[in-house]
């Protein structure tokens, strides 16, 4: 049901059935890998190019959120699927071989956020009972069509992000119809706008996205009348280091208080201080994805949290609409989960 | 960002950039000029070294020595691209790996791998300029430029 503006409270209750997180050998080195179902040794998941190790990735990871939900292939009613590549080439691929209902969906690292609070609403509204949504984003993958070949030597700014290489995928059920259940249900989404305050650098989208979480948190305080108080926890998608300071910033500006550790960000928990080469921190579809499946909600059934606010952010360009000086638009998608313990 | 495109931002992304400029960490130019002439020098002396083994054991002068170096340091550059060390280098050094031949050589190697899952004609040829290309482009027509200059200085005198 539409609460405010621009969010949506399921007063239904969907639940999350299952969850599934596939990383790379990059990811698996990181403080987050007890909290992946998978952890490959390869970057290339035995494929012979990186857009079809992608879509392995997301491949593996419908078939684990599907075997751990206890469900079988027709079961799932819809699909929503979302990645970084052109044509989202890694989603319509996957979804060939999962052969249901499928809906591409693209909004760059925000697409974790924006299939589930579609999955959400599509059970909520009584449209399915079962509908399974994931994301993913491989690290080469998206250096060879964003930026330059992976061998290149090209020295990248303090302020530049890791794609992070994996896939998670959720199953989304009515509460009457779970199969199986993580114990947490998904009770409102906040569907954000584009914020670009004309920032073009895609070496720092951190910088860029900050704005557009700030926006959307907001806008999820505003309708939903509460704030940071309410959240054990509140997580930016893939603001980095950068971004990150920035947003807090930016929340103090706009006169928030926010209590000590309950804000924080996918891109800076994924890796660890021992792994440099991410600057600034993790990005890409699969950070949020796979840092909210497999960390956060971990920690949720363990009893650590009970009511998280995730904010996943995207920046939407393109290699040709940076070259063509453009400023990127920028996005972020919210969905509060709750633990039902 | 140029000064005209400035003009067309709102005061609010005005505002918004210059607090999110405080932000940022800079590039640290000092260190990396210093790591790009450290470890461009390196990169030069290696050359020299190769230099004069074609000069000591080989039939060459050191004007004709420049060629088998040059391929050598092209060669070394290649295979470090190859095995996925040459970008690791370059974080470090910068400019240092860059603008010797064996930044050069490595901007055509990795296009040429990176594109080989698209097939030796529409990936691997087609794209092995992709980024080298500008470098050909512009040296070839900067050298036009020059020589008709030449040319031009040389006969109004002679």
């Amino acid at each position: 049901m539409l609460q405010g503006h621009q969010s949506w409270v399921f007063q239904t209750e969907p639940i999350i059935t299952s969850t599934s997180t596939i990383v790379g050998p990059f990811e698996g080195k990181g403080p987050l890998a007890k909290d992946f179902d998978t952890i490959h040794e390869d970057t290339w998941i035995g494929q012979d190019s990186w857009e079809k190790a992608e879509k392995r990735l997301l491949e593996e990871a419908l078939e684990k959120a599907i075997e751990k939900g206890g469900l079988e292939k027709d079961d799932i009613q819809f699909f929503f699927g979302g990645d970084l590549m052109s044509q989202l080439i890694s989603s319509n691929f996957a979804a060939r071989t999962l052969a249901v209902p499928f809906l591409g969906i693209f909004g760059a690292c925000s697409t974790s956020m924006e299939g589930l609070a579609l999955a959400g609403m599509l059970v909520d509204s009584g449209n399915a009972q079962t509908v399974l949504c994931a994301s993913s984003s491989h690290n080469s993958a998206a250096e060879k069509q964003f930026r330059y070949p992976t061998e290149y030597g090209g020295q990248k700014p303090p302020t530049a992000q890791w794609t992070v290489t994996g896939a998670g995928a959720a199953i989304v059920q009515s509460s009457p119809n779970a199969s199986v259940s993580t114990g947490l249900k998904i009770s409102s989404a906040t569907i954000g706008r584009i914020v670009d305050m004309g920032l073009s650098d895609p070496f720092n989208l951190g910088g860029a996205m900050a704005p557009a979480a700030v926006d959307t948190i907001e806008a999820h305080f505003r309708d939903l009348n509460c704030s940071f108080e309410d959240y054990d926890l509140i997580v930016t998608g893939d603001l980095g280091r950068v971004g990150y300071k920035i947003a807090y910033d930016l929340f103090h500006k706009h006169g928030w208080d926010i209590p000590e550790d309950t804000f924080r960000d996918c891109g800076m928990m994924m890796y660890g201080d021992h792994q440099p080469e991410v600057l600034a921190g993790g990005s890409g579809a699969a950070c949020s994805t796979t840092v909210t499946y497999g960390h956060i909600f971990n920690r949720m059934k363990k009893g650590e949290l009970k009511k998280v606010l995730i904010a996943a952010t995207g920046a939407l360009f393109s290699p040709i609409s940076y070259q063509q000086k453009e400023s990127i638009p920028c996005i972020c998608h919210a969905v509060a989960i709750e633990s039902m313990q | 960002m140029s000064d005209k495109k400035k003009k067309k931002l709102t005061p609010i992304q005005k505002e918004y950039q210059l607090f999110a400029k405080e932000r940022e960490p800079q590039r640290p130019l000092l260190a990396n000029c210093l790591r790009a002439f450290l470890f461009g020098g390196l990169i030069c002396t290696v050359g020299q070294v190769f230099t004069y083994l074609y000069m000591a054991f080989f039939d060459f002068t050191e004007k004709t020595a420049g060629d088998p170096t040059v391929a050598t340091m092209i060669f070394i550059s290649v295979l470090l691209t190859g095995l996925g060390v040459y970008d690791h280098l370059a974080q470090w050094a910068g400019a240092g790996t860059a603008v010797p031949v064996t930044g050069f050589a490595n901007a055509v190697a990795s296009a040429a791998i990176e594109h080989r899952s698209e097939g030796f004609v529409l990936g691997v040829a087609a794209n092995m300029f992709k980024l080298a290309g500008s470098v050909i482009v512009f040296g070839t027509f900067a050298a036009f430029v020059i020589a008709l200059i030449r040319v031009t200085i040389t006969k109004m005198g002679g």
